[in-house]
């Protein structure tokens, strides 16, 4: 179908939508994924930033 | 006796489905499923990109340029089902109050408002060649622009309150009031006269396109649709460790011990 990768980059013309679209697609499926990762690690973080001030209470606590 | 009897019940059952309502056995068994789903997303997304890219042939009347069908289609496919399962779930919260279905409610939310942009976004790319218009004010384009309106208030509500589960309760208001909008999304193209074109893909006919084409649409919307559940049960893992950072078993989780 396609007879060059130049041929399969212009689209037959419609590069301009065909490509936006799919490019806009593509950087919103990537970067969902990795803001909820630094959500995750951010919440992660704090718990464990908890958890060591709770065990540093226990051993200076007397 | 009957205490008995119950235990013995629920113990001959390979999973108990209610346990899986409790966040704290929930957490750990999204945390195994989250690769499986990312795995068949990719394998979905690269089959259906190869069947879009090239396999299918090009339309007769929009060139190339209709190959923005394949992720217009299933984005606004998983834009009306995402809402759809996430109404369910705030609904569930609602009537059983429990915590993890509006928790799953919450992390289905920005999702399914990705899913309605895209569907928009591509929909102006696909309509500004065709039809000359970035954007026309018809019932389907409109009715798809309220429901992302409708994601995004249910985002904006359950943020501007401060008790999470009154928070939970509001939004699910929200969620299942917005509901009727999905029943005029979908027939939109055939109650009014519109510059969309009508349905792609019925249930009732079969498709009137290429074989092909058809398949690199399914493809794709199989791919979304996993891409969904990962994103949706990562997010679920965050919101669980956020809400229930107070208790114990969060606290005796090996990820925060170290």
């Amino acid at each position: 179908m396609w007879n060059s990768p130049a041929e399969f980059f212009a689209m037959g013309g419609y590069a301009l939508y065909v490509w936006s679209s799919f490019g806009i697609c593509a950087l919103v499926l990537l970067l969902e994924p990795l803001t909820i990762r630094a959500r995750f690690k951010a919440i992660i973080r704090r718990l464990r930033q908890e958890h060591l001030a709770d065990q540093f209470d226990r051993e200076n606590g007397k | 006796m009957n205490q008995v009897n119950n235990s013995s019940f629920s113990n001959n059952r390979l999973i108990n489905w209610f346990k899986l309502s409790s966040p704290s056995t929930f957490y750990p068994v999204a945390g195994k499923l989250i690769p499986i789903f990312w795995v068949l997303a990719a394998l979905f997304g690269l089959a259906g990109l190869w069947v879009s890219f090239f396999v299918a042939p090009v339309d007769a009347v929009q060139g190339q340029g209709y190959r923005i069908i394949f992720i217009h289609v299933p984005a606004s496919w998983m834009s009306m089902f995402i809402y759809l399962v996430m109404a369910t779930w705030a609904g569930l919260g609602l009537v059983f109050n429990t915590r993890l279905s509006a928790m799953m409610a919450q992390s289905l939310a920005p999702v399914g408002a990705w899913m309605a942009f895209l569907s928009l976004w591509t929909g102006a790319f696909w309509g500004k060649p065709m039809w000359g218009a970035w954007w026309v004010w018809d019932a389907r384009l409109t009715s798809e622009l309220i429901l992302l309106f409708l994601y995004l208030g249910f985002i904006a509500l359950q943020a501007s309150i401060d008790n999470p589960r009154r928070a939970d309760k509001a939004g699910a208001i929200l969620a299942l009031l917005g509901v009727v909008n999905i029943p005029i999304i979908y027939f939109s193209v055939k109650w009014w006269n519109t510059l969309h074109q009508g349905a792609s893909v019925s249930l009732t006919k079969a498709p009137a396109m290429a074989q092909t084409m058809f398949l690199g649409m399914l493809l794709m919307a199989l791919c979304f649709w996993m891409y969904s559940i990962a994103v949706g049960l990562m997010r679920v893992r965050a919101i669980i460790l956020e809400r229930e950072a107070h208790t114990d078993w969060v606290r005796q989780l090996d990820e925060v011990k170290i």
